[in-house]
């Protein structure tokens, strides 16, 4: 087969991280190459170069045996390269269409020839079975149809060869296995793929070839037949990881309570008379779909929305007033789902994104002055215990790679045993060995009293941590079943909202 | 060639980035001068003498730059906050006005030591309340603050006018619409003698260094920060966004006025509609030449100033217009930019 794409000797460096050194990787045409490695390996680096958002220290980047200029994203899709990043770049405001159209026309002309680009866009999701409504507005799309979006506006610019930045981490299952066969046909059509995951599952599922990055180093390269999920866990992390197993334990007293609990923004019930109850020393999973309100309900207990009907008691007192710091007062600890908009302050020091939370309290600041010292030594301890790679506490936040700003986020509120934690898809995007670390940390938090609020999407995650499971269904939430008597099945029929069908008839008999 | 955005921003950069805008606003700015046939470097070295080449030129240079450290300090504690005070036009003249109105009253019976400090807080809290409003609708009703602080300058100025020909004229002053002079008591010492330099400097160099220390070293400066980079960041750890840019507005509006009081109270002693020629306006300029740097402020400020100073001396002494000097000045504002932005990235082949 004919190789397609070829990276050699690249090497990058940022200051004195050396995040590339020396790789080489070869793309065959229809072939679909699986980039693994840890938090930090250097794998959206490599992508970026190979782009042209970076441009390498040294190395070539060549297209069908034609050197691509290095730094040139322009030049990158002119020669057939497309990629979907991480964090989409589509503009939510305008629709499907126009935000194929963008940036493929000519600045200079007026007329843009949008019943051309339909045909053609229309013609592209035939082809590859991404059926999306050119018309509808970008924001109203559920993440996984945006992903869509992504794909498309790639394959519009005529990309042969397709790169995917942890396409998954903001998909359900469902919606992954729908991607992974949209991009095993076109690969069967001739495309060639790189994808980056931290789901072992997937990439062995998928990919017929894998490479692992460590340090910014090739480790090693894989035929899928040849491999398993062990090794190449071991081969990423460098040692065995297994991830932590839940031991019984008995619930104490009742830390969060929410009763028949109605969220209504613009109009419109976000959460619909939710009602749960969790415990110190229990986890308490909400499993769900994307965009079915959790995003809502971590707000409630975050101290970012009120209950516009219903109440909401803190170990045993009804809670008057949510404030964010009222609740961090009384021992809560929040890890957002949405870490780069909420969870950490990019253009701002690691240390500042540490304490800027608890800033008011005495350890910090004083008399309105801010303690720097303290909250240096605070994020050293956090950066070393938590093992945050690529930062010191005085570098911008925005240097780190996704999965270690997410760790940063844990570290800060895991730091100090919080009593009550909510975590809302606490590993997404972390690598496998990162998973494992943090999930130990949640169980040992439990272990000692904490009341863990588990919001994820990821059903392996929750059968794994929970003691009890809810789903979340168009803003309302199931009755809990016990972690003992689910499987995944179930659990599926649970998202699916089938409760919710048996709960109308009752209504309606 | 690309560009590709710098993990560090070298201090060096930071700190030269102006230096140069500077040498390249001149650079361009030369390039008219000698279209209009005068030597270029004879004709900035007249600048530079008539901003400081005499005792009275030097306290003429420092008199023009105390209003705009003000109102410099004004629009750089506000963009820090990404709230766009435009108005700080209008809150130095309602600061102006409200000094003369309560220092030409009863009031300047106040004790001595007492009565300087009040006027000054009077005049800032006038403006301080001039900036809330703008800050209100934007908060209630998501107005665009930079609309509505700008042309609240045009209606701050009409309310001025309206006073100075009105309630507050001055019965002596011929017929000219100015308003009643405040009492000799309410005027500020000079700082040197036989100039029209006043302690109001020294005020405005302690402002900026408070400014300074205010914004980095208190919970309220690293929460003006974050709420001015990412609100939703913000707003997940607790800022109480509102009240925060509440305070930001309050400082900023407080700032402008207090420069109108300042230049009341130090220069002139009543207030006319041309009491300052767009020292609001200007105080953006030296906020973006300061790269919003507090204490650059005072070193942008001083820069402007001779500019404007220097330009009187040059054009009398080669017949250019002393328009060079707003030509120089807007143009170090957009070399400035272009500076700021080559601090953020670098280029690579
Ligand atoms: N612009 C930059 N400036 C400085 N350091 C950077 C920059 N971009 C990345 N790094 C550093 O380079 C290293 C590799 O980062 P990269 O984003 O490629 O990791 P990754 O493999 O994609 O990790 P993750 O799985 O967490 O996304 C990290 O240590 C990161 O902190
Ligand atoms: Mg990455």
């Amino acid at each position: 087969m004919t190789t397609v794409l070829a990276l050699s000797g690249i090497s990058k460096r940022f200051g004195d991280i050396i995040a590339n050194e020396n790789i080489s990787i070869a793309l065959r045409k229809g072939e679909i190459l699986a980039l693994l490695g840890e938090n930090g390996a250097g794998k959206t680096t490599l992508m970026s170069i190979l782009f042209g958002h970076y441009t390498a220290d040294s190395g070539t980047v060549r297209v069908d045996d034609v050197e691509l200029p290095s730094g040139k994203p322009r030049a990158a899709i002119r020669a057939g390269v497309g990629m979907v990043h991480q964090h989409f770049s589509l503009a939510p405001n305008l629709t499907v269409l126009n935000n194929v159209m963008t940036g493929t026309e000519k600045l200079w002309s007026f007329k843009s020839d949008t019943a051309a680009a339909r045909t053609k866009l229309l013609g592209i999701s035939q082809r590859f079975g991404l059926s999306v409504n050119p018309d509808a507005r970008l924001g109203d799309l559920s993440v996984g149809e945006q992903q869509r979006v992504e794909i498309l506006r790639a394959l519009y610019n005529d990309a042969r060869i397709l790169i995917l930045d942890e396409p998954t981490a903001v998909l359900t299952n469902i919606e992954a296995e729908r991607l992974f066969s949209t991009l095993k046909e076109m690969a069967k059509q001739g495309l060639s793929l790189i994808f980056i995951s931290h789901k072992l599952d997937e990439v062995m599922a998928a990919a017929d070839r894998i490479v692992v990055l460590r340090g910014g180093k090739v480790a090693a390269e894989r035929r899928v037949g040849e491999t398993s999920k062990a090794e190449l866990a071991e081969l990423m992390v460098g040692h065995r990881v297994t991830r932590p197993i839940r031991d019984a334990a008995t619930p104490g007293a009742v830390a969060l309570e929410a009763t028949g609990v109605t969220v209504r923004r613009g109009g419109v019930d976000r959460l619909k008379d939710i009602s749960f109850r969790l415990c110190e020393g229990e986890i308490l999973g909400i499993i769900g779909v994307s965009g079915n309100g959790q995003a809502v309900l971590s707000h409630l207990v975050s101290g970012l929305a009120e209950p516009s009907i219903g109440n909401i008691r803190l170990f045993g007192e009804p809670l008057a007033n949510l404030g964010v710091r009222a609740l961090i007062e009384s021992g809560i600890g929040r890890i957002p789902e949405d870490r780069n908009n909420e969870g950490a302050i990019g253009e701002m020091a690691i240390w500042e994104n540490t304490v800027l939370e608890r800033i008011w309290t005495p350890a910090f600041s004083k008399y309105g002055l801010v303690n720097r010292k303290a909250g240096i030594a605070f994020a050293q301890r956090i950066i070393g215990e938590f093992d945050v790679r690529g930062g010191r506490p005085t570098s911008r936040t925005r240097l780190l790679s996704g999965g270690n700003m997410q760790k940063l986020i844990l570290g800060r509120n895991l730091h100090v045993r919080p009593r009550i934690l909510i975590a809302a898809q606490p590993t997404r995007g972390l690598d496998e060995g990162a998973v494992a670390a943090i999930h130990a940390r949640i169980l040992e938090a439990r272990k000692q009293g904490t009341a863990v609020l588990l919001i994820s999407e990821d059903l392996d995650e929750v059968i794994g941590l929970a003691d009890r499971i809810q789903a979340i269904v168009k803003g309302r939430l199931s009755p809990p079943v016990a972690a003992e008597t689910a499987d995944p099945r179930m659990l599926g029929l649970m998202m699916a909202g089938e409760w919710l069908q048996s709960e109308e008839a009752g209504h309606a008999s | 060639m690309r560009l590709e955005r710098r993990a560090h921003r070298p201090l060096f950069l930071v700190l030269v980035s102006p230096l140069i805008a500077v040498a390249a606003a001149l650079a361009i700015a030369g390039i008219l001068i000698a279209m209009a046939g005068a030597p270029v470097l004879e004709a900035y070295w007249r600048i530079v003498t008539g901003a400081f080449g005499t005792r009275l030129a030097a306290t003429e240079t420092f008199t023009r730059a105390t209003p705009l450290i003000l109102t410099g300090l004004a629009a750089a504690v506000a963009f820090r906050a990404r709230v766009w005070n435009i108005g700080a036009e209008g809150q130095f003249y309602v600061g102006a006005i409200t000094v003369a109105a309560l220092g030409s009253s009863t009031l300047a019976a106040l004790p001595g030591p007492l009565l300087i400090p009040t006027l000054f807080a009077a005049g800032a809290l006038a403006g301080m309340l001039l900036m809330l409003l703008p800050l209100w609708l934007r908060l209630r009703f998501s107005v665009d603050e930079v609309v509505t602080s700008l042309l609240l300058n045009f209606v701050a100025v009409l309310f001025v006018s309206l006073l100075v020909e009105g309630v507050l004229k001055d019965p002596l002053a011929f017929g000219w619409p100015q308003s009643l002079p405040v009492s000799e008591r309410a005027l500020l010492p000079k700082l040197i003698m036989r100039s029209r330099l006043h302690i109001g400097l020294a005020v405005a160099v302690a402002a900026a260094i408070i400014v300074h220390l205010l914004q980095s070293r208190t919970v309220f400066g690293l929460r003006t920060r974050a709420a001015g980079l990412s609100p939703a960041g913000a707003a997940f750890a607790g800022v109480p966004l509102g009240l925060t840019l509440v305070k930001v507005a309050c400082l900023s509006g407080g700032l402008a006025g207090l420069a109108g009081a300042i230049e009341v109270m130090g220069v002139k002693g009543y207030v006319t509609t041309d009491l300052s020629p767009g020292y609001g306006y200007s105080g953006i300029i030296v906020a973006m030449l300061a790269n919003l740097h507090p204490v650059g402020v005072i070193a942008a400020a001083v820069f402007t100033a001779a500019m404007f100073v220097g330009a009187d001396g040059m054009s009398r002494a080669l017949g250019i217009p002393t328009y060079i000097a707003d030509v120089i000045v807007s143009l170090s504002l957009l070399t400035m930019l272009v500076a700021l932005f080559f601090t953020q990235y670098r280029i690579r082949r």
